[in-house]
């Protein structure tokens, strides 16, 4: 076995204490500068929402009227239905830190004049204040806010990623500190009596994997780190590495301490490009204060990291694929074992762990294995973190203890559907995972209820979709996506989704025949029999949860040409209720992209059935008090209306 | 028009090649490379697939299908407005494929394509990651949420008018020079 030098107790603890010192000087620093303290959330999301044009309009109405305040750019907070958020911290006007929703550059000006320099917070736009006082609700006293479990993103949206002091004056690196206090057969024990499952998916004991490099002699093993997020509705691993990426770096330290690896590599998305220079960055500050390099706080321990931009293949996600990717090839799985564990990357042991796996560790070393036991189900402990998208009124990414139902995260967390919508069903994991109904709301969230439900933990993407949504189009979707990743290794994936892919598209034209329904059951076991990796595995689970679940609606797809969601576009059309177009208005004629409308003799307006390609945008123009369009499925359904004059 | 760029390429590939002198000739620097002269080029033409593979000591066809396994290589010159319309989970679900017909419809070309004239290019990503303002187009490096196809021809003809006035003040500027 495997066993790291002892190391003398006293030198990476004396180490860790200057450079925590030092950060909290730094960090004392920052804080006494009186003055209002403006924290802006700069990741990919909030600058997609405008955080950037939100932070020059500050800098230049700060310049303007002469007020000296501080901006601190934070990660991400996960609440993407609130970007760009802002705190302003303003202890001379005697309120709390506040949290403001949605702040655009001309409410940044309107906040600099009226709260900076006036001292008036504006009620209106507040969404509440960020510690428990007297004048202004808390966040706190929300369900998205309360319910959440932080771990992973304890830090994120608090600490700019780009400062490792603020890191390490939160604590940060001192589990690495304990780690080499200790024995690397410690540090996997404790690991292992954690509970902690892997949380790229497929929730494989985190211990167990590190114990098994550590049994392989001689070799020295490679820690990697997969960032390689491929589904296309998450992006949590993002998150935390634009938010917070020194926890990842902590924990793969530890990792290669406990693993007796001496290279850490970050597998990340080259479609990732403020994740790839946050975490680069974080790499170097790392180097220059010894965290890695040589000598790893000043021990004989000598641990570096590397980042590898993966060039987005969905099959990379999977680890042998991704090793392949590696080594410079095209990314295709290959048959385990032997596991990485035993033979990776260069045919040397290699860890593979998920960005919020490494996030993990740290928390535990600190806490301890039975703290972490706390939290979550006794098979699935500690939390998971969705990011919860689609038909919700709190959109964003949500970390919950494990066990909690799905229910409580869709309507009491994220507020439910919006618009007086009906609940129709959850799609959970990603283009590997299923489509749950309503029945399901129930269901506690871990690694085994959800697999035996027929979805999967996956990639913790969550779409929630209301009664407007077709399940049979849904599963064309990630059909559609999976048949285009398929790396083709596998006859029964390669060919096998583009079949049920080819019989999904014609359900959705109209064209479906009897038959289909058993074609597309056989096809799906088929392919899960007969692919060697996940992708190829799970790539039909979409179409076997919307069959098992919500066959009706492949039914009414076969036999009436009707899609009850109104979703296929072939299915429906659009028409005008000339009873109740009587005003002679022109916003539908003005809106439509392809001129489909048309104007009757009577000034009533008609649409071209053959030119209409049904983006219902006539249905939005149209003014609630006329409310003429309708959208009918089966398509055949429309009256007919001349042209005339 | 059309012999400065081939120029311009020509010089970017000298420069690429001076780059890969950096890197060791490994097989597993094969997707750096790759990378690093897609940076350079904005895409990867058939000349520089051939200088990889003759730096790394592999075939071209090796070369070839190894970038065309991955999403990220573009083997077409990208617009000088690339156009992405996110296709992820959520954009998909609230019409991002409605979006991205109408640009196609409107500039007259194929998702992955270049309009003739090399300005837009139009392609189709997986998750951008605003979910929240589904469905999004991002267009250069501007994203545009809560898209409507109605607004895809205001978008096309803003930018059409924004790199006319650019071209103009150019002018005038090389004018009065």
């Amino acid at each position: 076995m495997k066993k790291a030098t002892p190391i003398n107790k006293d030198i990476p603890e004396q180490a860790y204490d200057r450079i925590y010192k030092q950060a909290m000087q730094r960090q004392e620093a920052f804080l006494s500068v009186p003055g209002p303290r403006i924290h802006i959330g700069t990741a990919t999301c909030g600058i997609a929402a405008g955080a950037l044009e939100t932070r020059s309009a500050f800098e230049e109405a700060l310049a303007q009227r002469n007020i000296d305040a501080q901006i601190h750019t934070v990660g991400c907070f996960g609440h993407c239905y609130a970007e760009p958020v802002v705190i302003i911290d303003h202890p001379d006007s005697g309120f709390p830190p506040i949290f403001y929703p949605e702040v655009t550059s001309a409410k940044a000006k309107m906040l600099t004049t009226l709260f900076l320099q006036e001292g008036d917070p504006r009620f209106e736009h507040i969404l509440g204040a960020t510690v428990a006082n007297e004048m202004i609700p808390s966040i706190m006293d929300f369900a998205r806010f309360n319910q959440e479990k932080r771990v992973v993103m304890e830090k994120c949206g608090q600490i700019d990623p780009e400062n490792i002091d603020e890191y390490i004056a939160s604590d940060g690196y001192s589990a690495l500190a304990k780690s080499l206090q200790r024995d690397s057969v410690e540090i996997i024990d404790l690991v292992k009596k954690s509970g902690l499952r892997g949380r790229g998916g497929a929730g494989f004991p985190t211990g167990l994997k590190w114990e098994f490099t550590q049994n392989e002699q001689d070799n020295e093993t490679i820690v990697v780190c997969n960032a390689d997020e491929g589904d296309p509705g998450a992006y949590m691993d993002r998150t935390i590495l634009e938010s917070n990426p020194h926890q990842i770096l902590e924990g793969m330290v530890i990792c290669g301490y406990a693993t007796g690896a001496r290279r850490g590599i970050i597998y990340v998305r080259a479609e990732y490009p403020l994740a790839v220079k946050l975490v680069t960055h974080a790499v170097e500050q790392a180097r220059a204060y010894s965290i890695l390099g040589q000598s790893v706080l000043n021990t004989d321990f000598a641990f570096d990291i590397e980042i590898f931009q993966g060039s987005g293949a969905f099959v990379c996600g999977e680890e042998t694929a991704l090793i392949r990717s590696m080594e410079g090839h095209r990314g295709a799985p290959r048959y385990r074992p032997p596991y990485p564990a035993q033979k990776g990357l260069h045919n040397l042991p290699t860890v593979i762990n998920n960005v919020k796996t490494f996030a993990c560790i740290a928390p535990i070393v600190n806490k301890g294995a039975q703290w972490f036991r706390t939290i979550g189900t006794k098979q699935s402990p500690g939390t998971a973190i969705f990011s919860v998208v689609g038909s919700v009124v709190h959109a964003g990414l949500v970390e919950i203890p494990m066990g909690v139902t799905l229910r409580t995260l869709i309507f009491d967390i994220c507020g439910g559907i919006p618009d007086n919508k009906q609940f129709k069903a959850v799609q959970i994991g990603g283009p590997s995972g299923g489509c749950l109904p309503a029945e399901f709301l129930d269901t506690p969230i871990d690694f085994d209820s959800l697999t035996e439900a027929g979805a999967m933990m996956g990639s913790g993407g969550m779409v929630v979709m209301d009664e407007d949504s077709c399940m049979v189009d849904v599963a064309r979707f990630f059909l559609d996506f999976t048949q285009k990743e398929s790396c083709g290794k596998c006859t029964f994936c390669r060919i096998g989704t583009h079949q049920l892919l080819n019989i999904l598209a014609r359900l959705t034209r109209g064209e479906g025949r009897e038959g289909d329904i058993d074609l597309l059951d056989d096809f799906s076991v088929d392919i899960k029999n007969g692919s060697l990796c996940g992708l190829g595995k799970t790539a039909p689970n979409p179409v076997l949860t919307s069959l098992r679940y919500f066959k009706d609606e492949y039914i009414a797809h076969i036999n009436e040409k009707c899609c009850p969601g109104m979703a296929c576009r072939t299915l429906t059309a659009f028409y005008i209720e000339l009873d109740q177009c009587a005003r002679g208005c022109d916003l539908c004629e003005a809106c439509c992209p392809v001129e489909a409308v048309f104007t009757t003799s009577n000034r009533k307006k008609g649409i071209d059935q053959a030119l209409c390609v049904k983006c219902g945008e006539c249905q939005v123009a149209c003014p609630p008090d006329y409310d003429a369009v309708r959208k009918v499925s089966p398509a055949a359904l429309v009256p007919v209306i001349e042209h005339t004059g | 028009m059309k012999e400065t760029t081939d120029a311009n390429e020509a010089a970017l590939l000298q420069d690429a090649r001076k780059r890969l002198e950096t890197f060791a000739k490994e097989r597993g620097n094969l997707i750096p490379i790759l990378q690093m002269v897609q940076e350079k080029l904005a895409y990867l033409p058939s000349p520089a697939l051939a200088m990889v593979a003759e730096y790394l000591g592999m075939t071209a066809s090796d070369v070839y299908g190894v970038a065309t396994f991955y999403n990220q290589f573009r083997f077409q010159p990208p617009g000088r407005n690339p156009i992405k319309v996110c296709l992820g989970t959520a954009c998909y679900v609230k019409g991002g494929d409605i979006i991205l017909e109408n640009f196609e419809r409107k500039l007259k070309i194929r998702e992955g394509d270049t309009t003739p004239d090399r300005e837009f290019s139009v392609e189709r990503v997986a998750c951008v990651g605003c979910c929240a303002l589904a469905p999004v187009a991002v267009a250069g490096e501007t994203l545009h949420g809560h898209m409507q196809p109605s607004k895809v021809e205001g978008l096309v003809l803003r930018i059409r008018m924004e790199t006319q006035k650019k071209e103009k003040e150019a002018d005038e500027k090389s004018n009065s020079d």
